[in-house]
């Protein structure tokens, strides 16, 4: 077990871009290997076999083995640069694939878990609590899906219930009040689809979460480390912010779940998670998501502190950058990002007004204004031609509040 | 998120028949003819009498689902409707493909409703009251929330904070359109947003909850009212009934995720006939002094 070897680089320093080294995760005991890594794992076997003949000092294999690393190095590089959507969803779902708790350990300093929701109950699907992050403290929010099977189980595998999302923005607001920002972790296929959740009202408990983050007044940062499932990870997903690693989705509805109502079969997934864009690049393309963020080569699973090193300096920069601006200003440039969001419309009405280059009263002008995505608070302060200015309004109220 | 909603009644994949809105006798999940059978308690019943009860069964008082525009005609004091954002259609960003392009089955629906989208906004009176009114229409792809929807909702949110008037937001909805993928999710969040705006500059804010209120959209703005006005017998509910069934591994009890339902848990403040919700509202908005 040759490439076991820790990495001599140390763990926090390690930008992943230039981690060359490819370790294979500890075993576990689900030692997993996805489809497209299969190729992958036999030459890391044969590393493995040949580093323990040479253990045993019979012969100088050393250049062989040099060559098969060398081997593994570029198929890993060629496999994982042409993962299709299905893959990444594979990877997203690795089951040694770090969790929450994992970055916890890896790089969060002094956690101080807190628990409940005053209200219900103790959700341990989403964990909260302070925390410190690249330097910075932070009320530190995120789904967890366990790593045992008795936390995976405990946990509902990361699909929370009402509770949760509520212990969520209790913990938020107890960040508002001591101008602590929130980082939103999210790693969950979806909220719980239970019963009980239904009773406690799921739906509502999303809901209030998403509009009180979106006026919530201390900065919030929204990383995908996996899974991102639906209205289950919007729950704890609005913010300044909203980064994705490499390997992680963000979907609708599960490629399963889509294939099953499209295609009445769910083994057209792969099908599906190409159909539905769920990839980092296509949500950033789509202007959906702010950043991507890298993965050491092969996948976070096979260097885990390369992507906790990633994940800390991407939320101490931005938070940082975060800091510095005034929170009304910051407040306005929420709405603004959230208003803007996912605008694919067009008006024939407004495009014909344009055309002929005049503005229609009614219809027509808001259209047109809301067609170009400049629809926002913002914008319309700046605008001398409407006299009810709503954005100076909302900053009003907001400086009040 | 996505799931269709399958019911007795009407589904998504077969077309109603056609509209004719002039004489105001509206597509109802029924083939169209002088006779109906009650989907839900089997009585034969004359066409006309129903669409007179405001299309609600005279024997069991079930609920229709109706289109946009005839709720807006039951609502709205007569001819003060005034829409907005009327032709907005979406631009297909990831241009998905099934047994049907996206593209098609968006023409397909605009076919068979005559609407342009699944909501339809706009100014109106509710007997007198000056209000913004946005109705989803259960028969446009299921309501379903995509990039269109979730741009009207949001317009019509803030121009009713804006303009300093009630904004009265009927529900169905299916959830968030698949087809839209991501787009259609953030639309949960973007809403929501405006909500929390309308909140801070102290608007009013009603929603009535309508067969069937679900997924994505019951996960943002219509479980962000002042006043959640529903009517009887409705679906509202989150995840759908049969993911729900296959989680517990049981049978769902009869009435699970029904108006009546919500109520009880504490999500809904009163559940409303059809027939009063004019007044209902009326006097919700005279009571916020809106």
């Amino acid at each position: 077990m040759g490439l076991l070897t820790v990495n001599k680089q140390g763990t926090h320093e390690t930008y992943m871009s230039i981690e060359p080294e490819i370790r294979p995760a500890p075993p576990t005991g689900l030692d997993i290997t996805l489809e497209f890594e299969r190729p992958l794992a036999r030459i890391e076997r044969e590393i493995a076999e040949l580093e323990a003949a040479q253990d045993e000092g019979k012969r100088d294999l050393s250049s062989d083995i040099r060559e098969l690393r060398n081997t593994l190095e570029s198929l890993t590089r060629r496999t994982y640069a042409k993962l299709t959507p299905w893959e990444t969803v594979l990877v997203a779902r690795h089951p040694r694939r770090p969790v929450l708790q994992d970055y916890l350990d890896g790089c969060v300093r002094d956690f101080c878990e807190l628990h409940g929701d005053r209200c219900f109950g103790d959700d341990q699907a989403i964990i909260t609590g302070f925390g410190r992050i690249g330097g910075q403290k932070v009320m530190l929010v995120g789904h967890d899906k366990g790593r045992t099977t008795k936390e995976k189980i405990a946990r509902h595998f990361g699909c929370a219930h009402p509770e949760g999302y509520r212990k969520a923005l209790h913990k938020m607001r107890l960040a508002e009040k001591f101008r602590l920002p929130v980082v939103c972790v999210i790693d969950t296929q979806g909220a719980f689809p239970g019963d009980k959740a239904e009773e406690r009202g799921i739906a509502q408990a999303i809901a209030v979460n998403m509009m009180e983050m979106s006026r919530l007044r201390v900065p919030i940062v929204c990383v995908v480390i996996g899974e991102g499932g639906s209205g289950g990870a919007l729950g704890i997903g609005v913010g300044d912010r909203l980064a994705m690693f490499e390997h992680s989705y963000y979907s609708v509805i599960t490629p399963e779940g889509c294939a099953a109502i499209l295609y009445k079969s769910a083994e057209r997934a792969n099908v599906a998670a190409k159909s539905l864009k769920l990839t980092a690049k296509d949500l950033k393309r789509l202007n959906i998501i702010d950043e991507i963020l890298p993965e050491p080569m092969g996948g976070g699973h096979r260097n885990p502190s390369a992507l906790f090193a990633v994940f800390e300096r991407f939320v101490g920069d931005t938070l940082r950058e975060l800091k510095r601006v005034r929170i009304d200003t910051l407040l306005k440039r929420r709405y603004e990002r959230l208003r803007n969001l996912g605008s694919f419309f067009e008006s024939p009405s407004a495009r014909k007004a344009a055309g002929r280059s005049r503005t229609r009263s009614g219809n027509g002008s808001v259209a047109s204004q809301a067609n170009k995505g400049k629809a926002s608070n913002g914008k319309k302060i700046d605008n001398p031609a409407q006299p009810r200015s709503s954005g100076s309004k909302t900053g009003e109220a907001a400086t009040t509040r | 998120m996505a799931e269709e909603i399958s019911t007795p009644a009407k589904d998504s994949e077969t077309p109603p028949p056609a509209v004719t809105t002039e004489s105001g006798s509206g597509r109802v999940d029924v083939p169209k003819g002088l006779w109906t059978q009650c989907p839900k308690c089997g009585a034969t019943v004359y066409q006309k009498a129903v669409e007179e009860a405001l299309h609600v069964c005279p024997e069991c008082d079930y609920h229709h689902r109706i289109p946009a525009r005839t709720r807006i005609k039951q609502l709205a004091d007569d001819g003060t409707f005034e829409e907005f954002l009327a032709d907005l259609t979406t631009t297909d960003p990831l241009k998905f493909e099934e047994r049907l392009k996206y593209k098609e089955r968006i023409r397909q629906a605009q076919q068979t409703t005559g609407e342009s989208e699944a909501v339809v906004v706009g100014k109106a009176f509710i007997r007198g009251r000056p209000v913004i009114l946005a109705v989803m229409d259960p028969f446009f792809i299921m309501a379903s929330m995509g990039a269109v929807v979730g741009e009207k909702i949001t317009a019509a949110i803030e121009r009713a904070a804006d303009e300093n008037v009630p904004v009265v937001v009927v529900t169905a909805s299916g959830g968030a359109r698949m087809q839209e993928g991501m787009v259609s999710l953030v639309q949960m969040a973007k809403t929501s947003a405006a909500v929390a705006r309308l909140d801070e500059a102290g608007g009013l804010y009603i929603v009535v909850m309508t067969d069937p209120t679900t997924a994505g959209v019951a996960a943002s703005f219509a479980s962000l009212g002042d006043i959640h006005l529903a009517e009887p017998g409705s679906m509202v509910g989150f995840a759908g009934p049969r993911v729900i069934e296959n989680t517990i591994k049981a049978k769902l009890p009869a009435g699970f995720q029904s108006a009546e339902f919500m109520l009880e848990h504490g999500f809904i403040d009163r559940i409303v006939h059809r027939s009063s919700l004019r007044t209902e509202i009326a006097r919700i908005i005279d009571y916020s002094g809106k």
